[in-house]
């Protein structure tokens, strides 16, 4: 049965992951004294935030019926293969040339079984183009297949005004223009848009320097530097940080950028399971005892791979833990705070500030601007020598072009806003409102009966679907009918049995767009019978006022 | 009847045994007897762990010291004192402070300071904000991106094309979306690092030919053709690929494509140079292009180019349409400083007469690679110092397979006028004179 890691689940009961030494429920959300934890590590202050995540498993049917999908799916595949083969059936697919057929072919042919036969049915429901800002509400150009999804055409419509749950706008910073944007356009007019240039070459713009010197001040920590692509972020630094002969400790769901650095660096990589301490702890001991394997010399340095928040699963890293195991086995702690900058924490400082740790106790901050800050990037920040070190030896800084002038501003205004330097507490209230929104979706989700997976404190929502037909169902009855953008994700993204639909909350969702899309959600689910979850509450909308919903101070 | 049929069985079985042959006997007495010594015997564990106590354990965690993170940089590092660029970097660029001629960005064009670019980036911007909050499979698709690419397309004469929101990623992303572990790719040794991370991120087998050497590539093919008729069944499934780069980076020079191959199956290229914007894009047959759809990682699981940056690059292909005329002009300025600094003592100018990009490497180099790079960068300052704005080419020395030798990267745009370019060869020549005597 499909074991979403992180839950300890036994017969679909639901075991929630709760920091306390008493088990009271997890609906109450004063402060609780001291964790036991917290005390044995002698930190000065307490956590005394419940992590609540739960990662409830489906009921039996539902996977069976899953599988069962998938293998009538994987038989038709094949049917239809052999019709296409023998040419009873016509062949919509690119193919190859002529003079190249006796060539070995250039994809493997099960590999595109998938593409071909379970991917094309529904792909209607990915790569939905769109031409407006991604705030809140989008537009979505219209687009119709005349043979199953092949090909696409544009019928010249577009639906106007879509409520965008698919967008990784968290503090809602991209939208379109308007006069706090002055800036950008003084940037853009007297920079340009290129920069031609690496940045050990004359790329180094005087801008980059603003931006780095801002985002360590953002970060609270010595030193940042910024580069053009959060990818590439990834892929070109660990690198540069761990070789051969070093020991990566990666999380099972790590992010593909993670996982490619890794495998660039050469370094040995071991994965555990994913948020789980015990796992952790197992392999940091086993690497320390007992060193490489045959040659059993000490490894030169661990560096552990997390991220803050997990989009697909919607969970945050358990920090704390996995800062006392790094103290004890002397490790390097990297984090990749792509999902979780600017959206966690009371002030938007990431996972470090919402477990109220000190961001220098981490080695290698890690972050994106995509994502809650509207622009495009990547910055790596910690001590100075880290930092000095990546300006010398980053493959980026090397041989790729720095970030562009227009964006860094973007950047620039977005961290004065969120900081506060321009003047506002809007950028305070933005970070708030965030968390607000994020624990009423979330909580009127579960009580509505569907599977929710990871922290209640997660911008990221992922609603388990399980079958390939409902994943399909239910993006194009949410957008047709209800008009609105949902993102579904499901097989290589997700594991096989647990497609689902992934709603990104964001600050300038108004309390109706979220009860719009909540209705609509309802309606949907009972529609296609999505309420798999065992603890159904009654929805009692008369509960749902302000005060439930505060933060606590 | 049960028992009859039973007992006469019994009487066949005991009989065959009288019958039997002794050594027959004894060796199945012998193997029944080492069945049940092994059934019997303790099993052995591989002594891969020796037993440790839990307090020997604990002492190896305490003593245990890693390597620090990063080494310690020294303070003096060349590579750590960037050149800070003031404002923009177009044809009179503010570097340090002092105004200096450009040479040194690749601008061929001149479009980064183009007022219709601006423009059209300015409308964008407008339109759609900056950021467009999402990989391209997750309404991270905008209409300018399906626009450039549809007119990328035409103007490269291809079928289809796909954009990446970086140019390293371009090429890094695509060859492992292709070429798999256990195929074959012939690579020219000059090849920049871009090609060489993707080749290592593909875990294929690479094959280095020399630089532009077509006997040499041909040598390779010959020797594979025979590695795949001893063993046919491999090579039905082993893919190969030839990956070279249209005007190399490295030392300026053009690829022989007419030798090479008579159509190509896919190009990649760069946004960020001519195009003044960033990103980079592929081109080529649907059948080749659609693949990276789903498994090109850079495009799948990276935010999609900002609007007003894809926006900028319409533009500026725009441009490139209408005037065709400046290439030829380029192509002159380029054959006319390549004459200009021709004859220079101690440096030797490498790379093609209509390059636009070009180095220069001391004719004759002293043993350490340290000691040429200071020397270098000691007539790069003293340009600096005489405005004209020029820089070394850079790598990372240790990462490289082939490290090419230290060199000054000459850039000319359409930007530089005939006067501008003769300053600059002038002035190479006074400083390297003065810094190589």
């Amino acid at each position: 049965m499909a074991n979403p890691g992180g839950g300890t689940v036994c017969n679909g009961k639901l075991h929630n992951h709760k920091k306390q030494s008493n088990g009271s429920q997890r609906r109450n959300c004063t402060k609780n004294g001291i964790v036991k934890e917290a005390q044995q590590n002698g930190k000065p202050h307490f956590y005394d935030k419940l992590i609540v995540e739960s990662f409830e498993e489906a009921p039996l049917h539902v996977v069976v019926f899953t599988y069962m999908a998938y293998g009538i799916g994987t038989l038709f595949g094949y049917l239809r293969d052999f019709l296409r083969n023998w040419g009873i059936e016509k062949c919509n697919a690119a193919v190859e040339r002529k003079e190249q057929k006796d060539f070995v072919p250039l994809y493997q042919d099960f590999e595109n079984f998938y593409t071909r036969n379970l991917y094309m049915r529904i792909r209607d429901n990915w790569n939905r183009p769109i031409c407006s800002a991604p705030g809140p509400l989008f537009d979505v150009m219209e687009r119709v297949s005349d043979d199953y999804n092949w090909t696409f055409r544009f019928t010249g419509r577009i639906i106007k005004d879509v409520i965008n749950m698919g967008s990784y706008n968290f503090l809602g910073l991209a939208d379109k223009y308007d006069e706090s944007m002055k800036t950008i356009k003084d940037v853009l007019e007297v920079y340009g848009t290129g920069v031609a240039s690496t940045r050990h070459e004359m790329g180094t713009l005087d801008k980059h320097k603003e931006l780095e010197d801002l985002v360590a001040k953002f970060l609270n920590v010595e030193a940042a530097m910024v580069f053009g692509m959060g990818f590439a972020t990834n892929s070109m630094n660990i690198p540069a940080l761990v070789g051969k002969g070093c020991l990566i400790l990666s999380d099972e769901l790590n992010h593909t950028s993670l996982v490619l650095g890794a495998r660039l660096s050469g370094a040995t990589i071991r994965v555990f399971k994913h948020n789980n301490t015990q796992s952790l702890e197992k392999l940091l001991r086993d690497a320390v005892i007992y060193g490489q394997p045959r040659t059993c010399r000490a490894w030169k340095k661990i560096l552990i791979l997390v991220e803050g928040t997990y989009s697909m699963e919607g969970s945050i890293v358990h920090l704390p833990q996995i800062l006392a195991l790094k103290k004890k086995y002397k490790a390097y702690l990297y984090i990749d705070e792509a999902h979780s900058i600017g959206a966690v924490g009371p002030t938007g400082r990431g996972v470090t500030e919402f477990f109220g740790l000190d961001p220098h106790e981490v080695d290698v901050l890690m972050g994106t601007f995509t994502k809650s800050f509207g622009a495009s990037g990547g910055y790596i920040a910690g001590r100075k020598d880290l930092v000095d070190y990546l300006r010398v030896h980053s493959h980026s800084a090397v041989y790729a072009t720095s970030m562009s002038p227009p964006i860094a501003e973007q950047i620039i205004r977005s961290l004065k806003f969120i900081m506060g330097l321009d003047g506002t507490t809007q950028g305070l209230q933005r970070v708030q409102q965030l968390a607000k929104n994020t624990r009423y979706f979330r909580q009127r989700l579960q009580e509505m009966g569907f599977i929710i997976y990871g922290n209640e404190n997660a911008s990221v929502v992922p609603l388990l679907l399980y079958m390939p037909g409902k994943v399909a169902a239910f993006a194009r009855h949410m957008l047709q009918e209800k008009k609105i953008g949902v993102v579904v994700v499901g097989f290589p993204a997700t594991p096989l049995a647990e497609a689902r639909a992934r709603f990104c909350v964001s600050a300038s969702h108004t309390r109706e767009m979220l009860d719009t899309v909540l209705e609509a959600l309802d309606e949907t689910g009972d529609l296609l019978r999505l309420k798999y979850s065992r603890h159904k509450k009654s929805a009692r909308p008369e509960l749902y006022d302000e005060t439930s919903f505060e933060l606590e101070d | 009847m049960a028992t009859a049929t039973e007992q006469w069985v019994l009487v066949e079985m005991v009989q065959a045994l009288y019958e039997a042959p002794a050594y027959h006997l004894i060796l199945e007495g012998i193997l029944i007897l080492w069945i049940i010594r092994l059934l019997f015997s303790k099993t052995y564990k591989l002594q891969e762990r020796s037993d440790l106590t839990v307090k020997e354990k604990e002492e190896l965690i305490e003593e245990w010291q890693p390597e620090p993170l990063v080494p310690p940089v020294p303070k003096d590092h060349p590579a750590l004192n960037y050149n800070i660029v003031s404002g923009p970097p177009s044809h009179k660029i503010v570097v340090n402070g002092k105004e200096c001629i450009n040479f040194a960005s690749f601008n061929f064009l001149g479009l980064l300071d183009n007022p219709r670019v601006k423009a059209a980036a300015l409308a964008s911007l407008k339109k759609y904000g900056v950021g467009t909050c999402g990989p391209r499979g997750f309404y991270g698709t905008f209409d300018v991106h399906l626009d450039l690419e549809d007119r990328l397309a035409k103007f490269m004469k291809t079928e289809e094309a796909i954009i990446y929101s970086y140019g390293f990623a371009t090429i890094a992303s695509a060859i492992p979306a292709y070429s798999k572990r256990g195929d074959i790719v012939f690579v020219d040794r000059a090849a920049c690092f871009a090609i060489q991370k993707g080749l290592q991120a593909s875990r294929s087998d690479i094959k280095l030919f020399k630089h532009n050497d077509m006997a040499d590539l041909e040598r390779l093919l010959k020797e594979q053709e025979i590695e795949d008729q001893k063993n046919p069944r491999k090579a039905r499934v082993t893919r190969r690929f030839i990956v070279v780069e249209g005007l190399y980076m490295n030392t300026g020079t053009i690829c022989p494509l007419p030798e090479l191959i008579d159509d190509i199956d896919l190009i990649s290229a760069n946004m960020e140079n001519a195009l003044a914007s960033i990103g980079g894009f592929c081109c080529g047959r649907s059948f080749v292009i659609d693949h990276q759809r789903l498994s090109g990682q850079g495009y799948c699981f990276s935010a999609s180019l900002p609007p007003l940056l894809a926006a900028a690059a319409i533009e500026a292909l725009n441009i490139m349409e209408e005037n065709p005329g400046i290439f030829a002009v380029l192509k002159e300025k380029c054959r006319q400083i390549h004459k200009a600094l021709q004859g220079i003592s101690g440096l030797k100018v490498v790379g093609e007469s209509f390059s636009p990009a070009f180095h220069l490497q001391l004719e004759e180099s002293t043993r350490s690679r340290e000691q040429d790079v200071r020397l270098l960068q000691e007539i790069v300052d003293q340009c600096m110092n005489k405005n004209i704005a020029l820089t070394q080419a850079r790598y990372l020395e240790k990462e490289e397979k082939c490290l090419p030798p230290p060199s000054i990267r000459v850039v000319v745009t359409v930007e530089q006028t005939e006067e501008e370019l003769e300053r600059a060869a002038s002035t190479i020549k006074e400083v390297a004179q003065v810094v190589l005597l």
